[in-house]
């Protein structure tokens, strides 16, 4: 069964059409990328999967139940997590509160244990406190746990958004340019990160992304969208060779 | 185990500051160095701070603009008269009563309104404010626009110094939680707090009938002070009176919203004999305040024993490298 199907999504921003008629599968633990030139609605679609926009029609099937139309905060509970393209980190908070903000969906006591300083609260906030720590540690973010989240450098950013949208326990994880203006040597690591994570925590993972080199490197299927529509889809090998694809990102050839 | 050991510590700590505190004004009532004239703005000035830190958790700590504070502790002030005065039962019940009326009102404001952003949501409380204050005027049970008299004075010390220590406990607990920490997200980023799993609409409604609670409590408080009760009490000014405080002691600052208060009270005893020229000094503070110091007195920050080991750490530490 496929962990993610979407079958004939579409939507449209007044007369503009963002997505039309799209369709895809991601099998469980598939890592798949979503290529397009600027414009072509990638965004669109992982806002659409994640519930920030409401599609036109068609519907969207997480392991085979119809998720179309929920709210964002039921569809993280169902398990999909995403980092945005413009990082959006609780900028004035901690690096530590902004992974324990991500676990509390799964918040081990009531609000009246909070309000009474029960017990429960104590053990609770402690356990809270191990695990948005152990996140931080797998992308080596411990040491700065009580920075804030707005003085960090750029790649750090990328990394702790990462880290709380793990924090959110997803299977499926949505990457949205993840490796937008880092060098060749930060995408490099990335690339490795996103392959270790992947199997460590036995995720299915789509990301968008401009940097082709990373697309190639560790996707294993790709899909490539051009005006709100899939122009083509296949293993790397076959996307970099597609007339269609090149058309899309170089323009035709003239003659 | 440290921890546990400094954790307790630090509550013996406050327990005993607390405890000391009442019992010195409690004294000072008592043996009349305290006068009639202070008892009134120490009263005025608990008020005040339950105001002021309840409408922080939902300007401050939520990011949601309300500027209808003045209509929930109206509600209060009527539904606990309503109880004592009128139907004879004890003050507690009275402040019950004033807290869940006004928490209930709270919810049916605050599901239409909260989906609306920023300066919409802010005139949808503003009218809300006023339609309390309007429809009060209008029934003739609570004596319209005259509204009830004669209502016996039971906010005591001991009462106000309760409500106070519970309202900053209630609040700073429920922040300082898990609780409090998904209704901050919404202020920092709905978007994201919505995609990290936080239900918005939710918390923005947990902290709008929490902050609307405590304003009715507020408002018991003040009917069983001051002997007589009018709508008019209860108008736009009431609410932007509480809005300054929460704007100078800093969005997000609960210590900063009780240092707010408790300044905003005292400026007001000056200027009584001004009353005119009130409104300007007022407006003037907010704008010196909004130039100088755009994020309010403690910004989001707050003072703790830490901040004052720093201060003095800090100049010991300076002194000793010379």
């Amino acid at each position: 069964m496929s962990h993610l199907q979407i079958n004939n999504l579409s939507k449209s921003f007044g007369g503009l059409s963002a997505v039309l008629d799209f369709d895809f599968t991601i099998a469980e633990q598939e890592l798949v990328g979503l290529i397009g030139p600027n414009g072509a609605g990638k965004t669109t679609v992982f806002n659409l999967i994640t519930g920030v926009y409401k599609p036109d029609q068609g519907k969207i099937y997480l392991e085979g139940k119809d998720i179309t139309g929920l709210p964002p905060y039921d569809i993280c509970k169902k398990g999909i997590a995403r980092t945005f393209q413009n990082i959006r980190l609780f900028n004035d908070l901690s690096v530590l509160d902004n992974v324990k903000i991500a676990l509390h969906t799964d918040v081990p006591y009531s609000l009246s244990a909070s309000i009474l300083r029960l017990p429960s609260f104590f053990r609770g906030e402690e356990k809270i406190h191990q695990q948005a720590l152990e996140y931080l540690k797998i992308f080596g973010l411990d040491p700065i746990k009580d920075e804030i989240a707005s003085s960090l450098p750029y790649g750090e950013q990328r990394r702790l958004e990462i880290a709380r949208a793990l924090a959110t326990r997803p299977t499926l994880l949505i990457l949205d340019e993840p490796a937008a203006g880092m060098n060749p040597n930060e995408t490099r690591e990335l690339m490795e990160l996103i392959n270790w994570i992947r199997d460590e925590f036995n995720l299915t993972i789509l990301l968008i992304e401009h940097d082709m080199s990373l697309v190639m490197g560790v996707c294993e299927r790709i899909y490539v969208l051009d005006y709100g529509q899939i122009i083509a889809e296949g293993i790397p090998e076959e996307i970099r060779n597609n007339k269609r694809v090149i058309e899309a990102y170089l323009g035709e050839e003239v003659g | 185990m440290q921890d546990k050991k400094r954790t307790w510590g630090k509550f013996i700590l406050e327990v005993v500051f607390l405890v000391a505190l009442f019992t010195l004004v409690q004294y000072f009532i008592t043996t009349g160095i305290l006068n009639r004239y202070y008892q009134i703005n120490l009263t005025l000035m608990g008020i005040n701070v339950i105001l002021a830190v309840s409408l922080n958790l939902i300007n401050g700590f939520t990011g949601q603009l309300s500027l209808g504070h003045a209509g929930f502790m109206a509600i209060g002030a009527f539904a606990s008269v309503i109880m004592t005065t009128m139907l004879e039962y004890p003050f507690i019940i009275g402040i019950i009563m004033a807290m869940l009326a006004a928490a209930v009102a709270g919810f049916i404001i605050g599901v239409p309104t909260l989906r609306l952003k920023g300066d919409y949501l802010a005139i949808a409380t503003l009218g809300f404010g006023e339609i309390i204050r309007v429809v009060l005027q209008n029934i003739d049970y609570t004596g319209g626009p005259a509204g009830i008299s004669g209502i016996a004075k039971m906010t005591t010390w001991p009462v106000l110094f309760i409500a106070v220590v519970v309202t900053i406990v209630v609040i700073v607990n429920m922040i300082n939680s898990s609780y409090g920490r998904a209704i901050i997200s919404v202020r920092e980023d709905e978007v994201a707090a919505e995609i990290m799993g936080i239900n918005t609409t939710k918390y923005k409604v947990l902290a709008f009938v929490v902050g609307a609670a405590f304003a009715g409590l507020a408002g018991a408080l003040y009917a069983h002070y001051f002997y007589i009760i009018k709508p008019e009490t209860f108008n736009f000014l009431k609410s932007f009176d509480i809005l300054v405080m929460v704007v100078l002691g800093g969005l997000g600052s609960t210590t900063g919203a009780v240092i707010a208060a408790m300044f905003i009270t005292v400026l007001n005893a000056f200027l009584q004999e001004y009353a005119a020229v009130r409104m300007i000094i007022y407006a003037l503070i907010l704008i010196i305040v909004m130039i100088y110091r755009p994020q309010g007195l403690l910004g989001n920050k707050e003072l703790t024993r830490k901040s004052f080991d720093r201060i003095w750490g800090g100049k010991h530490v300076s002194s000793t490298n010379k």
